[in-house]
């Protein structure tokens, strides 16, 4: 059972109050975009070995989502962040890419 | 025979004499005994028959690891299976049943399986069972799970009650020998919140039994003394009786403990399950002893050589009269040296190492004990009993040397450090060829959130095995345990310790090494699962080369013991078959828990009526006070119906659907979903989440809705209400309520965080009750409501009312076709209302309505419900809902995903209909409507279901809606519907709105 930290409301709780939203940083597709676009926005999901941004909503606490960076296979977590945000904050990059020297998550290193 | 003997016993109080029954004996213990202790204190040996071949089986072990003396302990609601006899303490009155036997334990029917075991061997289920497959079900099932399985489980309700407990620690330390009361005690001085925990009724392990002397003192006065100190710290807490379970995520740990199980008494919680979070965990589990694999070394009074002195020092008895000692390594010389001690005969010492041992065995034979090196068993005498062993060379094939005559064969193939705790959370191991045996790789410790790991091991856990090191370990880790913690550790106490030396021991996987087929195939590994040396070897040679898939063709290790005896060796005659090395097969998965744990204990407090909340609507209890049959849904109570004395369930709906068809009825409707979107972005929001728009709906009006997910497919619907020009209100289903709040705060917080908007369930704040029927007005004006017309509140519409005194909101709308007015009050006032109203009503016949009648007025409108009519693949437009998505917006959740080729497109999908029979039969809810021809598999083809069927007592015949190929398109048609275990019937593709077609009736 993992232990997270809200960066809503500063509260470290157990996994059983949280809830994991699955992959972060995903850009929606509407009307307009084309099959591939569509089936990728969809469907198709990193499954890393080692760093990995994921969602996460503090469901049995403030209510609030918010963006976890964490090593699956360690089960380190390097920081948690807002959701109302496209990438994590740089400062954060700097932890990861210290402790996890040359880590690539989709686009970011 | 085993016999108690005269003197002795360190855990036992001579004094305090306890009855017991055994398979209905009534036998006699002391208080300090266990089960096992007392049984083999009353020459009963043998104390069950195995798994699969029904063998006699005797107790090998002393400890938690025992695989052969499972029992049924206790009756009625305190029955419990699979108890370890060695784990369980005596008491006054404990009532103990062996298992697995037909028709008793001396005299097993089921023990042919054993002559015909050339006939079973690995993998014999899947190879035999296979085929005719329609046997399996009917032939082949029944007869293995009459022959199989261990204990039987129990028929009656727990008598007990269980509890949980959260707990934090600095420092957790699991295991109270000499290893955890060191750790315990560092961490304890160094200031750290220790938490002991020792799964046994006694502080010490194994060192009060195998000697050697700490600070001068005997390791029984070190222990006492180390207790003492640790009771006295306010930091340090102790348990007995309380098994660390489990290692998980982060520090988490499950703690097991064992409150009323040694106790006549039986008031209070039975178990107590700790839920601890540990910043740092120091493992000191100590080890197991490895049985060794000869032929015949699962006949009753063949024991692990510390099980022996164990019974013999700790509990005074002796197992046997005649101990024959085998051994690969110096410790089993101890069993020989104690039973010489006790004054029982020792044959012989077998010691498979050429060379033979070390000063252990020079003390053996100043002893007198006659010592045989480089000798092995090349057979086990006797059946329900040991009679003797045949001596052989340890290399060779086993030509025997000599018989011996004995009862008990004390073995000993070497200890393995107890890795499961480590290993749980990740922990890896390395192989230590000197002592052949996995222990911790302290550079692959379990990581928790920080990355650092949070588990030691200590003492045998950890691979140290002699005295003298356990305590330089154990100390060495608890004050590292208390400084990873954060605490500033000063330098551990050293101890002085005089033990006897050791040397080596030698690997010996199989006895002798080249056993022939005859002796590998009685040879046990995995007592529980009755596995032999030949089975893994045969599963070898058939390709199960990882270690995983050896593990479950051939069982090994998967019984309750999980493998605690049999797993290394097991994997050591697999690593010989495949040419691998040890470590290169690698070990099977260790998992949580470490021994079973009670399911009462996970339970807790969670049962009956405390298993999950139950949501009350404000007018719960006046429901219950009229006569109410409920229906769940969700964690809510709803009214199913109110059926009149003596009248049926059937009747009772058919009577609340006419009354509303006809007078007027009151449905509690408060378990709607009621969330309020309110900001200047609020229709903007409901633009996107529902697939018609909102946004240009007018303040006091009210819209029917639909809602999507990204794939398109239906998931939620209802009606919404604009209060002003920043909120609206909107109703879900009753199970929808939560889920689309989470799915509004989703989006809100996830994708449009730009949006200025706030959702806010006020499900539970807002009661909320329907008037239906053609005299809702009149019971409304009957209370004094003003401006209810259709001119004033027209259909669609909402308005603040005052309705008998109380300040209502009422929404015209109508889920039943009739004129009908929703009421919403202040939870507080629900209540008062609908008495208020249903007194009201008498003159008009008014009747409380539940949901079978809901549903019926509904379908006999056609109108869908989430849930019935959809299935999480369902589209609107499937629904013939296309007059509820807008084409004039851009964005819609699901928009895009209805325009997929599959969906919207595709003229082939299943689309609503309805669906009546001639002689206006009920279908059958869930029956799929047949097509022409069979599919590849030989079925029968399918061209649509039925989602919805009642009878109608509006119209007095059965009416359905369903999905069809083609939808409406083929109206008029006759199709097929299959009928469970009878031949299918005719039905017509019809309108799906079967009342009142123009909706003239709920507008007026």
């Amino acid at each position: 059972m993992l232990l997270l930290e809200c960066p809503c409301c500063g509260q470290r709780g157990e996994e059983t109050e949280f809830h994991c939203g699955g992959e972060a940083h995903i850009t929606r597709e509407g009307p307009g975009a084309d099959d591939a676009a569509f089936e990728n926005y969809m469907f198709e999901r990193v499954n890393p070995k080692g760093v990995h941004l994921e969602r996460w909503r503090h469901v049995h606490g403030c209510g609030k989502w918010f963006h976890a960076a964490r090593d699956s296979a360690t089960l380190e977590v390097f920081g948690t962040y807002a959701a109302a945000t496209h990438r994590p904050p740089e400062e954060l990059l700097e932890t990861i890419r210290a402790k996890r020297p040359g880590f690539k998550w989709r686009e970011l290193a | 025979m085993s016999s108690r003997l005269a003197q002795g016993g360190r855990l036992i109080d001579r004094g305090a004499m306890r009855e017991f029954t055994f398979n209905g004996k009534r036998l006699k213990g002391y208080e300090g005994d266990t089960l096992a202790s007392a049984l083999l204190a009353n020459d009963q040996v043998m104390m069950g028959r195995s798994f699969k071949y029904h063998r006699p089986r005797g107790v090998v072990a002393s400890g938690s690891e025992e695989p052969n003396a499972l029992m049924g302990i206790g009756t009625g609601g305190r029955f419990e299976p699979n108890q370890r006899a060695t784990m369980q303490e005596l008491f006054d009155g404990l009532q103990a049943e062996s298992q697995n036997h037909w028709p008793s334990l001396e005299f097993d029917v089921g023990a042919i399986n054993a002559k015909m075991s050339r006939f079973f061997p690995a993998g014999f289920y899947y190879k035999t069972f296979l085929w005719p497959r329609s046997f399996w079900e009917k032939v082949y099932e029944p007869i293995v799970r009459q022959a199989a399985g261990l204990g039987k489980a129990p028929k009656d309700k727990d008598a007990d009650s269980y509890e949980h407990l959260y707990a934090f620690a600095d420092v957790l330390v699991v295991g109270g020998g000499v290893a955890g009361l060191t750790a315990a005690l560092e961490a304890g001085r160094a200031g750290a919140r220790v938490l002991l925990l020792e799964q046994t009724a006694h502080w010490g392990g194994r060192a009060p039994v195998d000697g050697g002397k700490i600070a001068g003192e005997e390791a029984e006065t070190h222990v006492a003394n180390l207790v003492a100190e640790l009771e006295a710290m306010p930091n340090v807490t102790l348990r007995l009786r309380c098994m660390g379970a489990g290692v998980y995520d982060h520090g988490y740990v499950l703690g097991y403990e064992r409150l009323t199980d040694h106790l006549s008494d039986k008031s209070g919680p039975r178990h107590r399950l700790w839920r601890i979070r540990a910043s740092q965990i120091v493992v000191a589990g100590g080890a197991i002893e490895r049985p060794l694999s000869f032929a015949g070394n699962d006949v009753p009074g063949v024991m692990l050589a510390s099980a022996v002195r164990d019974y013999a020092v700790n509990y005074g008895v002796a197992p046997g009269d005649r101990v024959v000692v085998v051994t690969n390594n110096d410790d089993a010389y101890r069993t020989a040296l104690a039973m010489k001690a006790e004054g029982l005969e020792v044959p012989v010492i077998l010691d498979a190492r050429a060379a033979g041992g070390g000063a252990l065995a020079e003390q053996a034979r100043a002893a007198g004990i006659r010592v045989e090196a480089g000798k092995a068993v090349a057979k086990v005498l006797g059946a329900k009993r040991v009679t003797g062993v045949e001596v052989c060379a340890q290399n060779g094939s086993g030509s025997t040397i000599e018989t011996v005559a004995c009862d008990v064969v004390a073995m000993s193939g070497g200890w393995s450090p107890i890795v499961h705790l480590w290993s749980h959370c990740g922990g890896k191991l390395i192989w230590d060829e000197t002592h052949a045996m996995f222990r911790p790789d302290p550079d692959k410790a379990p990581t928790g959130a920080d990355g650092k790991g949070f588990v030691l091991c200590a003492g045998s856990s950890n691979g140290a095995l002699l005295l003298s090191e356990v305590i330089v370990d154990a100390g060495r880790a608890g004050l590292a345990a208390a400084e990873a913690a954060g605490f500033e550790a000063p330098v551990a106490q050293s101890w002085q310790v005089d033990e006897v030396s050791e040397i080596p021991l030698a690997a010996v996987w199989l006895m002798p090494a080249g056993a022939s087929y005859d002796k590998r195939a009685k040879t046990w590994l995995d007592y529980q699962n009755d596995v032999k040396v030949s089975d893994i070897q045969l599963a070898a040679q058939e390709g199960y080369e990882s270690v995983e898939h050896a593990k479950r063709y051939t069982t090994l290790g998967m019984a309750t013991d999980q493998g605690k005896l049999s797993n290394i060796n097991g994997l050591a005659i697999l690593s010989a078959s495949l040419g691998e090395a040890i470590p290169q097969v690698g070990t099977t998965t260790f998992r949580p828990p470490y021994t079973p744990v009670s399911m009462g204990a996970l339970a807790g407090q969670g049962r009956g009526e405390t298993f999950q909340p139950l949501r009350r609507t404000p007018i719960h209890d006046w429901h219950e006070s009229h006569g109410v049959q409920w229906e769940p849904v969700g964690h809510w109570r709803r009214p199913f119906c109110f059926p009149k004395a003596g009248e049926s369930t059937h009747d009772a709906v058919n009577r609340e659907v006419l009354t509303v068809r006809e007078k007027v009825g009151l449905l509690d409707a408060s378990t709607l979903g009621k969330l309020i979107v309110k900001g200047p972005d609020a229709g903007k929001f409901l633009d996107l989440l529902y697939t018609n728009m909102m946004s240009n709906l007018k303040p006091g009006r009210c819209r029917y809705g639909l809602m999507c997910n990204e794939n398109g497919f239906l998931i939620d619907d209802g009606v919404v209400a604009r209060i002003d020009e920043n909120t609206f209100l909107c109703h879900t289903t009753t199970g929808g309520a939560d889920t689309i709040h989470a799915h509004m705060e989703e989006w809100l917080q996830t994708e449009w965080w730009d949006l200025q908007v706030h959702v806010a369930n006020v499900t539970e704040q807002y009661g909320q009750i329907a008037v239906v029927g053609p005299m809702a007005r009149q019971l409304l004006e009957v209370l004094g409501t003003p401006n209810i017309s259709k001119e004033e509140l027209p259909f669609m519409a909402w308005a603040d009312r005052v309705v008998g005194g109380i300040p209502c909101r009422i929404y015209r709308i109508s889920f039943s076709g009739e004129l009908s007015y929703e009421i919403s009050v202040p939870a507080g006032q629900a209540r008062a209302l609908w008495e208020a109203l249903y007194e009201a009503g008498h003159g008009f016949g008014v009747a409380p309505y539940g949901t079978e009648a809901l549903h019926i007025l509904r379908a006999e409108k056609g109108f869908i419900m989430i849930g019935d009519e959809t299935d999480g693949t369902v589209i609107p437009q499937d629904l013939n809902l296309d007059w509820a998505i807008s084409k004039k917006k851009d964005d819609f959740i699901g928009k895009r995903g209805q325009q997929r080729q599959h969906l919207a497109l595709n003229p082939d999908r299943w689309k609503l209909v309805g669906l009546e029979v001639a002689d206006g039969a009920v279908l059958e809810d869930g029956a799929y409507i047949l097509d022409a021809g069979d599919n590849d598999k030989g079925q029968r083809n399918m061209q649509g279901r039925i989602t919805s069927t009642y009878y109608s007592p509006t119209l007095k015949k059965g009416i359905a809606m369903a999905l069809l190929k083609g939808g409406l398109s083929r109206a008029g048609e006759t199709v097929e519907v299959t009928r469970l275990g009878t031949t299918p019937v005719a039905a017509k593709v019809v309108e799906p709105v079967f009342y009142d077609k123009d909706g003239e009736k709920q507008n007026v």
